[in-house]
């Protein structure tokens, strides 16, 4: 019996969801359908956990779906590289639907709750579906199932804002011609190699040296994955899905959706095109890296002049990808792992944010915007409290996670000798302590309604987590460390 | 130099709907519009990646035992097919949300809406008219 589980880890992460999501839809009750949903993302966080520790034994799992054996059938692939997203959305997905049970009620119509949960279970599933499979029409399939799920869950926020519905279709229109970019791309690829599977794939290109077919098909791939990733310039979807989707939706997208993109471009950088280095190479020097660099500025500045506070984070989110599409892109061994670790740990530092501005505007019952906050700090201690924290975070302030991943990539950029980056790295975070201090000296030191209100701890607990992990990973970041090393090291061997 | 124009035919076909469709996509400023070019724009791939899998000559690949035939690859066939159920669903979402933006802002135009929502905007947050605050306990 337990051994059919633990063969069957990797599709069981992606299945559970994706099942429950249609069960979830019938049960009319708000509260057994949150319980429904809660237990399914707790079970994907418990199979995630569990192929972790497989990982540690096998370090490389292909799973031959229904028994069809690759490079024909569809192939799952687990590997040290691919854990890293799965428990980060696995993970996140878990304390957002915790989170998720006090707050969803407050803003979309009770009819329509379960639906709501139907759709998030959906996007959950696309997501962990992206990053376990190793066919790249499989892919676009998950690619479209999470995106499009995704998409009506932004639209759901128009029950509080009808400029919800607008940034919904954009998001439906770019992420469409995202994915059909993609598809382009894989397109070309499969005409002349003949082949969908990565694996596959990698070692057929290796006879194709500059072929401008295979030129062709990697650059719309590429576009096509950064469009879902949200690297500048193509990021314009993402500060209003974020700003207008339901506060609860927020929280998961902010922290997952990218995330799982970025690895997919992770992927096809360093392990489907492996072979053809040039190529590798130029896109990451000339285009990769100076859009990195402009989206860690871009991104950053909008956020200081936002005064909407959930647009502010989005815009921070821009940045703060860049500062991992930057590792990608000076592509040593320890600038992929600092990519890594600052994956994961945005994951959790823009949750804890996220969660903290959602919880105050529960509260207030408005838009949290800067004008609104006066004061809040002294009203909601708990929930000010984790949200310095998890700021401190983001700014990289020593013995917060943020830190750690600032010092990698630091390290990363001085050891490949490019000094000048590192003080641009440098530069960006110090500029993101503005908005940070923005947000903060008006909800400490502005004067506003004497109030103490009572914070309800399901509200909080989820948020007191996260904010745990933040300080936890600060202080001893082996684990993540290590696991992103050993990544970076899956990714591109030894060679560099 | 004409033969080897007209030998792809097809792939001009799909060069001039992709552009077409692209085109609408990001020119146009009504939002139903931008649907068709999306949806033209996906038809192009579709047809992209039928001429791939078609041989000259080649029949449906039936297994015959009498003759050796040449037949077209059908997995590109497959693969299309599951494009056009995911194209199906992003139209429908697309034009779901079309139906709605209209209902609240009535209407599709880019600018119209666009003009409505920077006055939402300014009320709201600019002038902080929303300072007075209603606690939830």
């Amino acid at each position: 019996m337990i051994d059919i589980l633990i063969k069957n880890l990797p599709i069981l992460v992606v299945l559970c969801p994706l099942i429950t999501s249609l069960f979830v839809v019938l049960i009319p009750n708000i509260f057994f359908s949150w319980v429904l949903t809660t237990l399914s993302t707790f079970l994907t966080f418990l199979f995630s956990i569990l192929l972790y520790q497989e990982i540690q034994i096998k370090s490389h799992i292909s799973y031959a779906l229904g028994k069809w054996m690759p490079p024909i059938g569809i192939e799952y692939i687990i590997d040290r590289v691919a854990i890293i997203p799965i428990i980060i959305i696995s993970g996140i997905s878990f304390f957002a639907t915790i989170f998720a049970y006090k707050i969803m009620p407050e803003e979309i119509e009770k009819k329509s709750i379960s639906k709501v949960y139907s759709l998030w279970l959906l996007a959950i599933a696309g997501l962990l579906g992206l990053v376990t499979t190793g066919d790249t029409f499989n892919l676009f399939v998950f690619l479209e199932i999470s995106s499009l799920a995704s998409v009506a869950l932004v639209a759901m926020g128009a029950q509080k804002d009808k400029q919800a519905l607008v940034a919904a279709y954009n998001y439906l229109i770019i992420g469409a011609v995202g994915a059909t970019l993609y598809v382009i791309g894989v397109g070309l690829l499969y005409g002349i190699t003949g082949t969908l599977n990565m694996e596959d794939l990698t070692n057929r290109i290796s006879d194709l040296n500059n072929n401008k077919a295979l030129i062709a098909g990697f650059g719309f791939m590429i576009i096509g994955i950064m469009v879902k990733a949200a690297v500048f310039p193509l990021h314009i979807w993402l500060p209003r899905a974020y700003a207008y989707a339901p506060s609860a939706v927020s929280v998961l997208l902010a922290a997952t959706a990218t995330k799982a993109s970025l690895y997919i471009l992770a992927r096809i950088l360093f392990s489907v095109f492996e072979n053809s280095e040039d190529l590798i190479n130029n896109t990451l020097l000339y285009v990769i890296l100076p859009l990195s660099i402009i989206a860690m500025f871009a991104g950053t500045i909008m956020a200081i002049y936002e005064k909407d506070i959930k647009r502010l984070l989005a815009h921070s989110s821009v940045a703060q990808i860049g500062y991992i599409t930057l590792a990608f892109a000076i592509g040593t061994k320890a600038s992929i792992a600092a990519g890594f670790i600052h994956m994961f740990n945005h994951a959790i530092i823009k949750g804890g944010l996220f969660i903290a501005i959602t919880s105050l505007g529960f509260f207030i019952q408005k838009r949290v915007t800067i004008n609104n906050l006066s004061g809040l700090g002294r009203a909601m201690p708990i929930t000010f409290f984790c949200f310095v924290l998890c700021s401190l975070s983001l700014a990289g302030l020593p013995l917060t996670a943020g830190f750690i991943s600032k010092l990698y990539l630091i390290k990363a950029t001085i050891s490949s000798d490019a000094i000048w980056i590192a003080i641009l790295i440098l530069i960006s975070s110090a500029l993101s302590v503005v908005y940070l201090w923005k947000m903060i000296e008006v909800m400490w030191i502005r004067e506003g309604k004497k109030i103490l209100i009572k914070e309800k701890p399901t509200i909080y607990i989820s948020l007191i987590i996260i904010t745990f992990f933040n300080i936890y990973f600060g202080l001893d970041a082996s684990l993540v460390v290590n696991g992103s090393f050993e990544a970076a090291e899956k990714l591109i061997g030894d060679l560099k | 130099m004409i033969s080897s124009t007209i030998g792809i035919w097809n792939y001009w076909i799909v060069f001039c709907l992709m552009m077409i469709g692209l085109f609408l996509v990001i020119g146009r400023k009504n939002f139903l519009k931008k649907i068709v070019g999306l949806t033209i724009f996906q038809t192009s791939v579709f047809l992209l990646y039928i001429t791939f899998g078609k041989i000259k000559g080649g029949t449906p690949p039936i297994l015959n035992e009498s003759i050796e035939s040449i037949y077209s690859n059908p997995l590109p066939h497959v693969l299309i097919l599951t494009a056009i159920v995911v194209g199906v669903a992003t139209t429908a979402l697309g034009l779901s949300l079309v139906l709605k933006i209209n209902t609240e802002y009535g209407s599709i135009e880019e600018d119209d809406i666009s003009a409505q929502d920077l006055v939402d905007y300014h009320d709201d947050i600019e002038t902080g008219k929303n300072v007075d605050l209603k606690f939830k306990q």
